[in-house]
């Protein structure tokens, strides 16, 4: 059994907890319904965006270029880094020339993918994710479970319970209301007393040289004003050409993330605070492998919104733990396997190849389609099991032989029925654990249809 | 026109009577219908199992075996989606490759889009509340329905047939088009999540009051009525052809 079929079972054993998982992200997904269905122009707009990424990842060196020389000019320090590593260096580094001791960050998912908090607080800094659902997990020294509801994994007990030990909230206290309060009261003490805020990117204007984020919370935004210094992370696929472009990108983001028709906040940093530093740091990470590869380029044009999971049918039932990768659910499936296949080789085949994820996906993802080819590529590199190989590989070879074919179905429908239960349930069985087999007919159509019985 | 029927490998063998069904529903519609005998399987089980490099060889036979046909058509929306979507890899610009692809259909789609629905009549009658499963292959690569994700105006091509049918009641689903858990090698390779999903979607059905449940493809069909057996849940499975052509539950 593969790494996510087994973490899959284990969830679904807790049979209430997995149906209360998939109904609050069935939930998420019907708001997203509603709210792409209030906009005639949705299936418009999605093309629109697809065509805005795709034509910016075609012509990405120049505007990344473009974004680097038009931030400079507003007194922001652009970075470039290679990797996960050099990400971590930068930031550590600036952060350590001006003394800071504390950062309060909010929702990156590639601080995530780098890895950042366990490389600083090795360093001795301090480091508080003040997204409510990312503090939650940071808390209990969990990975987010969802990009955009990194905490869906857990109920209001569990977050209770986490709340007495860590902030001393009142026990078996389970009012919402009164924990977020508890959670706010400690973060506000955070935003107050540390000297730098981290913030991710959702969008980066190559014409203004400008960061957009976009929150719930306005985490980012105390993170980005109260200290002096500011750090913002970014993927160098967020970049978008045109300040004329984002209204696209924001009238599809949280009607498919959340079902909102937008974010309580969307911020836009063009410069530093009045006395204070902005640094941008841009990373590769792996991505230049996707611009270069024809099959899994438009993987780079997700704008992070979390739709694909809350549709997936085998998120919602396995929780996004099961996935073992920073990103869960079938787009984390597609950048997980592609960037590492030999640890990643069992999420292409968490999938039914439904197809749901590609119809809800606003910039049009081709995702079954490369979840298919990501399989593919596993087969060919010997990456899947080698006895389902092999199976497949005798099953290609008998359905070349129409005859040897069906003798072997004849055969099978001769002893098949003879067989007792107790043989043919066995541990080997599978599909028989919980699911009965067809029922054998006495002979198959190919031969009713040479016997003549089809006319009757 | 000339027709070849396709019949998908597992359907062959193990559900003959609803192969004959779309045999006779065919046949009812004044059609020349033709089976021809060096048919096996698609290759869908492997490629999907990521061997798609085995299925060559399978690809050349559909298309040798197919190529003179007017219109192939099978009752399986997953095995056509196989050949329309995952064949090209292994023909460059084939002429008869192309011509397979471009005649190749769903039987409910033929139905529908050549024969024409208007032209359809169904007499017999049938007296239950049936739920439509849309099994995902033919729902959102051929396209049988609308999906519920997309913000187009709806249709259902398999709702259209069954609403000819005397005194039939199709009743409406929690989930339009939530996919059951069958996924080929999935259903083995994912058991758990494969039939965690099986399971709502009978449910679904159940709560929605259906006697019946349908749909365009019998390994979904065959994975839910594993389910019902062993469960002895209150419902029965039926082809959509089945329905079509007349037979009882």
């Amino acid at each position: 059994m593969s790494s996510h079929s087994e973490n899959a079972s284990k969830f679904v054993a807790n049979d209430e907890r997995m149906h209360w998982h998939d109904q609050a992200l069935w939930f998420v997904r019907e708001k997203r319904d509603r709210a792409s269905k209030s906009i005639p122009e949705w299936e418009q707009l999605r093309e629109f965006a697809n065509q805005i990424k795709t034509h910016t990842m075609a012509n990405l060196d120049t505007y990344l270029l473009e974004f680097e020389k038009n931030a400079t000019k507003k007194g922001i320090k652009v970075h470039f880094a290679f990797d996960a590593l050099e990400h971590n260096q930068i930031v550590a580094k600036i952060l350590k020339e001006k003394g800071v001791t504390k950062l309060v960050k909010s929702k990156s998912m590639l601080t995530e993918e780098c890895h950042l908090n366990p490389y600083l607080e090795n360093l001795g800094i301090e480091v508080i994710d003040t997204d409510l659902g990312e503090r939650i997990v940071q808390l209990r020294n969990e990975p987010p479970s969802h990009i955009v509801l990194p905490a869906i994994h857990l109920k209001k007990s569990d977050v209770s319970d986490t709340f007495v030990e860590h902030l001393g909230t009142e026990k078996g206290n389970y009012d919402p209301t009164y924990l977020t309060r508890a959670a706010r009261a400690a973060l506000r003490e955070d935003f107050l007393t540390a000297q730098a805020g981290l913030t991710g990117v959702n969008f980066a204007i190559a014409q203004t040289g400008g960061v957009v984020v976009c929150t719930n919370e306005g985490n980012a935004d105390m993170g980005a004003s109260v200290p002096k210094l500011h750090i913002a992370s970014m993927g160098m696929e967020k970049i978008i050409p045109r300040l004329q472009d984002l209204s696209v990108f924001t009238r599809l983001l949280a009607r498919s993330a959340t079902g909102q028709p937008i974010t309580s906040y969307t911020s836009h940093f063009h410069t530093a605070v009045e006395g204070g530093e902005m640094h941008i740091v841009i990373v590769d990470n792996k991505r230049s492998q996707f611009l270069s590869s024809t099959k899994n380029k438009k993987a780079l044009n997700c704008i992070r919104c979390g739709a694909c999971m809350n549709t997936c049918p085998v998120y919602r039932r396995s929780g996004g733990h099961s996935y073992e990768y920073v990103i869960p659910g079938p787009i984390g499936s597609i950048l997980g396997s592609a960037r590492e296949p030999q640890l990643h080789n069992s999420l292409p085949f968490a999938c039914t190849l439904c197809g749901s994820c590609t119809n809800v996906c606003p910039v049009k993802i081709d995702l079954d389609s490369q979840l298919y080819s990501l399989r593919q590529d596993l087969g060919s590199a010997d990456l899947i099991d080698g006895k389902k190989k092999m199976a497949m590989k005798v099953t290609a070879w008998l359905m070349t032989k129409p005859a040897l074919f069906d003798f072997a179905g004849k055969m099978a429908r001769f002893i098949v029925p003879k067989l007792p239960n107790s043989i043919l349930y066995n541990k080997a069985n599978i599909w028989g654990k919980q699911r009965d087999l067809p029922k054998m007919p006495e002979k198959s159509f190919k031969e009713m249809f040479k016997d003549g019985e089809l006319d009757d | 026109m000339k027709i070849g029927l396709f019949i998908p490998c597992f359907m062959n063998e193990l559900y003959p009577n609803i192969c004959k069904a779309t045999y006779n529903l065919l046949k009812s519609q004044n059609l020349q219908i033709e089976y021809p005998l060096s048919q096996t399987c698609c290759g869908q089980p492997m490629a999907n199992s990521g061997c798609s490099k085995d299925v060559k060889t399978l690809a050349i036979n559909f298309v040798n075996t197919f190529k003179d046909y007017d219109y192939i058509v099978a009752p399986s929306g997953s095995c056509v989606s196989m050949v329309k979507e995952h064949y090209s890899e292994f023909f460059d610009n084939d002429k008869d490759f192309n011509k397979v692809k471009a005649s190749i259909y769903e039987v409910c789609e033929f139905l529908h889009d050549i024969v024409k629905i208007e032209n359809l009549n169904f007499n017999i009658s049938f007296p239950y509340k049936v739920g439509v499963h849309n099994s995902c292959h033919g729902h959102r690569v051929l396209k049988l329905a609308t999906a519920s994700e997309l913000n187009i105006p709806y249709d259902s091509k398999l709702k259209n047939l069954l609403n000819k049918i005397p005194d039939i009641e199709l009743v409406t689903l929690k989930r339009e088009d939530e996919c059951c858990g069958f996924g080929g090698t999935f259903s083995v390779q994912e058991e758990a999540i494969s039939v965690a999903m099986g399971k709502d979607r009978i449910k679904d059905h159940i709560d929605s009051k259906a006697e019946i449940m349908t749909g365009a493809d019998m390994s979904c069909l065959m994975h839910m009525d594993g389910i019902i057996n062993r469960d002895k849940n209150p419902i029965k499975v039926m082809h959509i052809v089945e329905i079509l052509a007349g037979v009882k539950p």
